[in-house]
C-alpha cells in the first residue's frame, strides 16, 4: 500500500494504483475522457491533468503510479489551467452541435465543459470536418464530434474481442473507422455508445427520439438471453426508448448484449394486444369474458391427468407459479418447461444452474466447452470469459462445430460426444490440461441437451466434472448455460412433470404460457389449446383461445438467470391493449375453471414463490456453493450417440419472440448474418 | 583551438576514404574490441560514465546513467539495444552521413553497448528515406558478421551479438523512442505512456535502451582512448566532440564534427565559411534542429555550442542542426513552415498535440500575410503555452518553441507584418479570415 495525499487528504491506495484512483479515493473528482475503468489506460485525451508535488509539468493521472509519500494537488493553478488548455483544444475541432446532438444532456464534453470551458471561442479557422462511416446498423456515427479518445478503439479490442475498428492516418487528420467500411461483427456494438463520451457513436434506432431528462427510468433485468444482464428500461409517454446497462460487477459489469439492447422495438409490434377465440375455425377477436367463457366451455371438468401446461423461455416466475398452481388444482402433473427438448435433469439444482457463477470466471484455471457458443448464447458472459483468457493462462477446449469464433483462442477438441468420451475415460490430451488447474470449469450448453440423447450428454457432462476435479464442497465447476432468462426460474419452481408419472393418453386441454417455440405440430388436432403470451408465433396460430400478456418490460416480474439468480424486472411501460399481466390472467382463469388461487396481490405471490423455493427470498443476491453432492444426474453416459453437436443458436439477432418481431434486429440479421453474400465491388 | 584531426572520432564522415571493413580497420575500428569487452560490462559503463557523454539525439541525457537502468540481471526477459536512426529532425543530417560513410562505428558501438546493458539481440531503426544509407548499413553489418564480429562469440568476446537493421516507413514521430519501439513492434508509431520507462518495460515488453546513431558511435572511440581523453574537450558537463550541421545561409554548408562549447561564431566561421554576406547580415540562427527556438543575432555573438549555454537562451543543443538566416529571411514564413510540418508529424494520440498543432499552423500561416489581428500574438503564444509540457511526448514541445522563440525574439517584426497588411487593404470591415467551407 502507498500513502498519497491527495489536496491534503492522506489515503492509502494499493502500489501499482494509479494517482487518479488514488484521487478517486480520496473523493477528488477528476475529469477524464479516454480513461475507462474497463478498458486499458490509453492516457491521450490529458483532460485528468494534475499537480503532483516536484514535478515540472502536470501529470496525466490515468496514467501515472502512485508512489509512496507523493502528493498530489488536483486544484491549483498549473492545473486548472491545464484543464482549460485541453478543453479548448477538444472544442475547437468539435461541432458544438449540442442541440441536435442525442449525446446532449448525458454527454462528458459538455458536462466537463461546464467546469472547463470558455464561453466563447478564440479560434478563427475553419472547422475539422470528417465524413460519417457506416459501422453497422446499430451505431449511428456522426465522426465529426468525435474527440479521438480511443475509447471505442479499446473496447473492440479488449472486451469485444473483434480488432475492427482502429484510427487510421495520424495528427489533425486522424480517423477512427473500421479501415474498410463494414458493420461490426460483434455482439456487444451497443456498448460503444455507452462508452463514448461525447456523440461521435450514437444509436441509430434512437436517433433524434428524446432527451435524457424526457424519459423515465426503471431499472429492470433483461431476459433475451440467460445472462440476466441489469438493464435501465427508459421510457416516454408509455414507449419504450432505449435500454441501457446497469453496472452490476458479478453479472454484466457494465455491458449489455445487442439483442438485449436494441430488440425494445419488437415490443410494439405483432402483439398480441387483445383476447381471441376461435369460432368456426378462425380466430376472432373477443372480450375476456368470452375468452375465459370459452376455456370454461371447454377446460372446466376435464380429469386434470388430459390437462397439459407448458412454459416458454422469458416467462417470469410468478406466472409460473401461479399457472403451477393452477394446474394442481385442476389435478394436472403434466407441466413442461423444456419445451426445446432439453433434457435438463430437474431433479437438483446443480444439474441446471451455472454454479460456478458468472463472477466466478474470474477465478477458474481451465475451462470446456461443451456444445454451447457462449458468444451467441450470452455475449456479455462471453466476454468475461475472454478477459479471463487475457489475464493469464486459461486453457479452452471446445467441442463443438468446429471453426466458431469465440473471440478468444481456444482448442477445438471435436465436434460431438465422442470426444466426451475421450474425456471420461481420460485419454483425451485435454484432460491433462484439466488435470493441471486447480479450478477447472466446464460450460455445458442447454443447445447439447436438446437432441435424443440429451440426457446421456448431460450425464457424461457430470461425469466429466466429476473426473476432473470440477465438483468440490470449495468449488462446483459444472455449469448449464441456459439460452433465455425464463428458463432456470421454471426450474426452479418446478414446472416439470415428476418422472414417474407418464400422461395416460394426449391432453385434451393445453395451456401455452410464452410457449412460442412449442411445436403445434405435436398438438392432437382435437386438444384445446389456450395460449397466453405476449407474442404470437406458430403457437399462438394453433391455439383456440388466446389470452394477451405482459412482455418483460410490462410487469413486475422475477426471473432467475443461469447461474439461480433472483432478480426482479420493474414495469417500465403499461401494455398495450387489453393485455393483462400474466399471473392476474391465470388468477382470473382459475376462478372460472373453479380452482380460485390463494394470492390476489403481487406481494402474496411473491410469498408462494418463497413458499415453493426459498430462493426467491433473496434477489439479487446470489450465494456461491460448493458441490456437496457428486451423485449425477438420471442419464446413461453408454447410450451417447456419435452426432455432432449443433448449436442451438444460428441467428443471433432473431433468437427469441421480441427480436423476431424487431425491425432492428432484422436489419441486423440482414446485414450480418454470413449466410448473405457481401455485396463485391463490381456489383 | 578546434578540433585536431587526431582527435576525430569520424574520420570518414565525408567519406572521402573507404566505408568498408578493411578501410574501417585501418583506421583503427575494431580495435581491442575483444579486450575491452573482457574488462567487463560494468568497466564500460562506467568508463561512458565517466566520459560525460550525454544523448546526441537531442534530449541531452547522460548515457552512461542511461545505460546503467538496465536491469543488472535478466528476470528472463531477454535485453534489446535499439538503435535510433530515424533521423528526422529537419536541419539534420549528421546520422546519415554515419551511417553511409562510416557505419562500422556504429557497428563496433551496437557491440559495446549491447555488452554494457546485457542485450544479445539489437535493431537499428533506419529512418524509411534512407534508402542507400541502409544498404550500406547492412552491408556493413554483412561484412562484420563474416570476419566474425558479430553472431555467436562475437569478435571472439564471448558475447553473443545479432544485430538488425529494420526501417521505418517515413515518420518523423518514430524517431521518439517508444514510438520508435511500437513501429518496431508493427505497430502504429505512437508514443507509449511512461512510466513505465522502456530500461523497465520496451521492445517486446522487454527492458530496452534506445539510443541515437552518434551516441552509440562514438562509444569505441571513448572506450579506447579513455574517458578523459573524451572529457577533455568542452565544458564540464558538456565534453565530448560533436558532429555539428550547419546549413541555411552559409557560404559552405557542411557536417563538422567539432569540440563541445565551440562559440557559435567560430563554428560557422571556421567550417561554413561563415554567414552570407558577412556575420553583421545574420539574422538568427536555429542552434539544435528544427525543435529548438531560434536565437538572434545578439545572442549568436556570443553563445557556446553546448547544452547548459544554450539552454541559459532559453533554447537547447538539440541535435546540433544548425540553421542559419541571414536579413533575407521571411523568417516568420520560415517558422510557420516548421509549424506545418509538426502538424502533419503529430501522432494524434494526445489532444493538445492534434488539435493545437493545427491551430497554431493555421494561426502562424495567417501571420506571414500580417492577415491577423495583433492580440493574436498574444492569443497564439498562450495557445504553444497550452500545448507545451502536455503531451505524452516531446513532440508538441518541440512544435511550438520555434513559436515561442519567434514572438519572443521577433514580435516587433510580426506587428508591423500585421501593420503593413491593414495599411495595404484599408482598415476594412472585415478582415479575410478563411471561412469554415474553406
Amino acid at each position: 500500500m502507498a500513502k498519497v495525499t491527495v489536496d491534503g487528504v492522506e489515503v492509502e491506495v494499493p502500489n501499482g494504483a494509479s494517482v487518479l484512483q488514488a484521487c478517486e479515493a480520496a473523493g477528488k473528482e477528476i475529469p477524464r475522457f479516454c480513461y475507462h475503468e474497463r478498458l486499458s489506460v490509453a492516457g491521450n485525451c490529458r483532460m485528468c491533468l494534475v499537480e503532483v508535488e516536484k514535478a515540472p509539468k502536470p501529470i496525466a493521472s490515468c496514467s501515472y503510479p502512485v508512489a509512496d509519500g507523493m502528493k498530489v494537488f488536483t486544484d491549483t493553478p498549473m492545473v486548472r489551467n491545464g484543464r482549460r488548455g485541453v478543453m479548448e483544444f477538444l472544442l475547437i475541432n468539435h461541432p458544438l452541435d449540442c442541440p441536435i446532438c442525442d449525446q446532449g444532456g448525458e454527454c462528458d464534453l459538455q458536462d466537463e465543459a461546464v467546469a472547463y470551458g470558455m464561453d466563447r471561442s478564440r479560434f478563427q479557422e475553419g472547422k475539422r470536418s470528417i465524413k460519417d462511416k457506416y459501422v453497422g446498423p446499430l451505431v449511428k456515427t456522426i465522426m465529426n464530434r468525435c474527440i479521438h479518445c480511443t475509447r471505442c478503439v479499446r473496447f473492440c479490442t479488449e472486451v469485444a474481442g473483434v480488432p475492427e475498428l482502429g484510427a487510421t492516418s495520424r495528427g489533425e487528420t486522424m480517423e477512427i473507422g473500421t479501415y474498410v467500411e463494414k458493420a461490426l461483427t460483434t455482439e456487444l456494438s451497443g456498448n460503444l455508445i455507452d462508452i463514448c463520451p461525447v456523440g461521435a457513436l450514437t444509436s441509430r434506432p434512437y436517433a433524434f427520439a428524446s432527451r435524457p431528462w424526457e424519459l423515465r427510468k426503471t431499472d429492470s433485468v433483461d431476459v433475451l438471453d440467460a445472462t440476466g444482464c441489469n438493464i435501465r428500461v427508459d421510457t416516454r409517454a408509455g414507449e419504450v426508448l432505449r435500454i441501457q446497462p446497469r453496472t452490476n460487477d458479478e453479472v454484466n459489469e457494465e455491458w449489455l448484449h445487442d439483442r438485449g439492447r436494441f430488440s425494445f422495438d419488437g415490443l410494439k409490434r405483432r402483439r398480441l394486444d387483445r383476447p381471441w377465440v376461435k369460432r368456426d375455425g378462425k380466430l376472432r377477436p373477443a372480450t375476456w369474458a368470452e375468452a375465459f367463457d370459452a376455456i370454461a366451455a371447454r377446460m372446466k371438468g376435464l380429469p386434470g391427468e388430459r390437462i397439459g401446461a407448458a412454459v416458454g423461455d422469458l416467462v417470469d416466475a410468478e406466472a409460473i407459479v401461479a399457472l403451477k398452481d393452477l394446474m394442481a388444482g385442476l389435478g394436472s402433473h403434466n407441466l413442461e418447461c423444456r419445451i426445446d427438448g432439453a433434457a435438463v435433469d430437474a431433479s437438483r439444482p446443480d444439474f441446471w444452474r451455472f454454479n460456478t457463477t458468472i463472477a466466478g470466471i474470474d477465478e477458474a484455471d481451465a475451462l470446456l466447452i461443451i456444445g454451447s457458443n457462449p458468444r451467441q448464447e450470452a455475449p456479455v458472459l462471453n466476454a468475461r470469459i475472454r478477459r479471463r483468457t487475457l489475464a493469464g493462462t486459461f486453457p479452452v477446449g471446445y467441442i463443438g462445430p468446429r471453426g466458431v469464433n469465440l473471440t478468444y483462442g481456444h482448442d477445438w477438441l471435436g465436434e460431438g460426444p465422442e470426444t466426451l468420451r475421450a474425456l471420461l475415460d481420460g485419454s483425451h490430451r485435454f484432460s491433462e490440461a484439466l488435470g493441471r488447474a486447480e479450478r477447472p470449469m466446464l460450460i455445458l450448453g442447454r443447445g447439447a441437451l436438446a437432441r435424443p440423447d440429451g440426457a446421456a450428454v448431460l450425464a457424461a457432462a457430470w461425469q466429466v466434472a466429476s473426473r476432473h476435479n470440477m465438483l468440490r464442497p470449495d468449488w462446483h465447476g459444472f455449469n448449464l448455460l441456459h439460452l433465455f432468462g425464463g428458463q432456470v426460474g421454471a426450474l426452479e419452481l418446478g414446472f416439470v412433470a415428476p418422472p414417474d408419472l407418464a400422461p395416460p393418453g394426449p391432453p385434451q386441454a393445453l395451456w401455452l404460457l410464452g410457449a412460442d417455440g412449442f411445436d403445434a405440430s405435436r398438438i392432437p388436432a382435437d386438444t384445446f389449446v389456450v395460449y397466453q403470451g405476449h407474442h404470437g408465433e406458430a403457437a399462438a396460430a394453433r391455439a383456440d383461445v388466446i389470452l394477451p400478456g405482459c412482455a418483460y418490460t410490462e410487469k413486475e416480474g422475477t426471473w432467475v438467470n443461469t447461474e439461480g439468480r433472483v432478480q426482479r424486472g420493474r414495469l417500465a411501460v403499461h401494455p398495450p391493449g387489453e393485455a393483462r399481466e400474466d399471473w392476474k390472467i391465470i388468477r382470473a382463469a382459475s376462478e372460472v375453471l373453479g380452482a380460485r388461487l390463494p394470492y390476489d396481490t403481487l406481494a402474496a405471490v411473491r410469498a408462494r414463490l418463497v413458499e415453493v423455493n426459498p430462493v426467491f427470498a433473496r434477489p439479487d443476491r446470489l450465494e456461491r456453493r460448493g458441490c456437496e453432492d457428486k451423485s449425477g444426474p438420471a442419464g446413461d453416459p453408454g447410450s451417447l450417440s456419435d452426432a455432432p453437436f449443433a448449436l442451438p443458436i444460428s441467428n443471433y439477432w432473431q433468437a427469441d419472440v421480441v427480436s423476431r418481431a424487431s425491425e432492428t434486429m432484422a436489419e441486423c440479421a440482414r446485414v450480418l448474418l454470413p449466410a448473405v453474400p457481401e455485396r463485391i465491388a463490381a456489383e | 583551438m578546434a578540433l585536431s584531426d587526431k582527435d576525430r572520432i569520424f574520420t570518414n564522415l565525408y567519406g572521402l576514404h573507404d566505408w568498408r571493413l578493411e578501410a574501417a580497420r585501418r583506421r583503427g575500428h575494431w580495435d581491442q574490441t575483444a579486450e575491452l569487452i573482457g574488462k567487463g560490462r560494468d568497466w564500460i559503463i562506467n568508463e561512458v560514465k565517466e566520459s560525460g557523454l550525454r544523448g546526441r539525439g537531442g534530449a541531452g541525457f547522460p548515457t552512461g546513467m542511461k545505460w546503467s537502468f538496465m536491469p543488472k540481471k535478466s528476470d528472463g526477459r531477454p535485453h534489446y539495444l535499439v538503435v535510433n536512426a530515424d533521423e528526422s529532425e529537419p536541419g539534420t543530417c549528421k546520422d546519415r552521413d554515419i551511417l553511409r560513410h562510416d557505419p562500422h562505428t556504429l557497428v563496433e558501438g551496437c557491440l559495446f553497448a549491447a555488452v554494457a546493458m546485457g542485450a544479445h539481440a539489437g535493431y537499428i531503426y533506419v529512418r524509411g528515406e534512407y534508402y542507400n544509407e541502409h544498404l550500406v548499413l547492412q552491408a556493413a553489418i554483412d561484412e562484420a558478421y563474416a570476419a566474425g564480429l558479430l553472431g555467436p562469440n562475437a569478435c571472439g568476446s564471448g558475447w553473443d551479438f545479432d544485430l538488425y537493421v529494420h526501417r521505418g516507413a517515413g515518420a518523423y514521430i518514430c524517431g521518439e523512442e517508444t514510438a520508435l519501439i511500437e513501429s518496431l513492434e508493427g505497430k502504429k508509431g505512437m508514443p507509449r505512456l511512461k512510466p513505465p520507462f522502456p530500461a523497465a518495460v520496451g521492445l517486446y515488453g522487454a527492458p530496452t535502451t534506445v539510443n541515437n546513431v552518434e551516441t552509440i558511435a562514438v562509444v569505441p572511440t571513448i572506450l579506447r582512448r579513455g574517458a578523459a581523453w573524451f572529457a577533455g574537450f568542452g565544458r564540464p558537463k558538456n565534453s565530448g566532440t560533436k558532429i555539428f550541421c550547419i546549413q541555411g545561409h552559409v557560404e559552405k554548408p557542411c557536417n563538422v564534427e567539432e569540440e563541445m562549447s565551440i562559440p557559435l561564431r567560430e563554428l560557422i566561421e571556421r567550417h561554413a565559411g561563415g554567414v552570407r554576406g558577412g556575420w553583421d547580415n545574420l539574422l538568427c540562427v536555429i542552434p539544435g534542429g528544427s525543435s529548438t527556438p531560434l536565437i538572434p543575432k545578439e545572442a549568436c555573438d556570443t553563445v557556446l555550442m553546448d547544452f547548459d549555454a544554450l539552454r541559459e537562451h532559453k533554447t537547447g543543443l538539440g541535435t546540433a542542426g544548425v540553421i542559419v538566416m541571414d536579413k533575407s529571411t521571411d523568417l516568420i514564413k520560415a517558422i510557420a513552415r516548421l509549424s506545418q510540418f509538426y502538424k502533419h508529424e503529430s501522432c494524434g494520440q494526445c489532444t493538445p498535440c492534434r488539435e493545437g498543432m493545427g491551430w497554431v499552423k493555421r494561426v502562424m500561416d495567417r501571420m506571414v500575410d500580417g492577415r491577423a489581428e495583433v492580440t493574436e500574438i498574444d492569443v497564439l503564444e498562450q495557445v504553444t503555452r497550452q500545448i507545451e509540457g502536455h503531451t505524452i511526448c516531446a513532440l508538441a514541445d518541440g512544435g511550438v518553441w520555434p513559436v515561442q522563440g519567434l514572438i519572443r525574439h521577433f514580435r516587433p517584426m510580426m506587428e508591423e507584418r500585421i501593420a503593413a497588411y491593414k495599411a495595404r487593404k484599408g482598415a476594412g470591415p472585415a478582415p479575410a479570415l478563411p471561412l469554415a467551407a474553406e
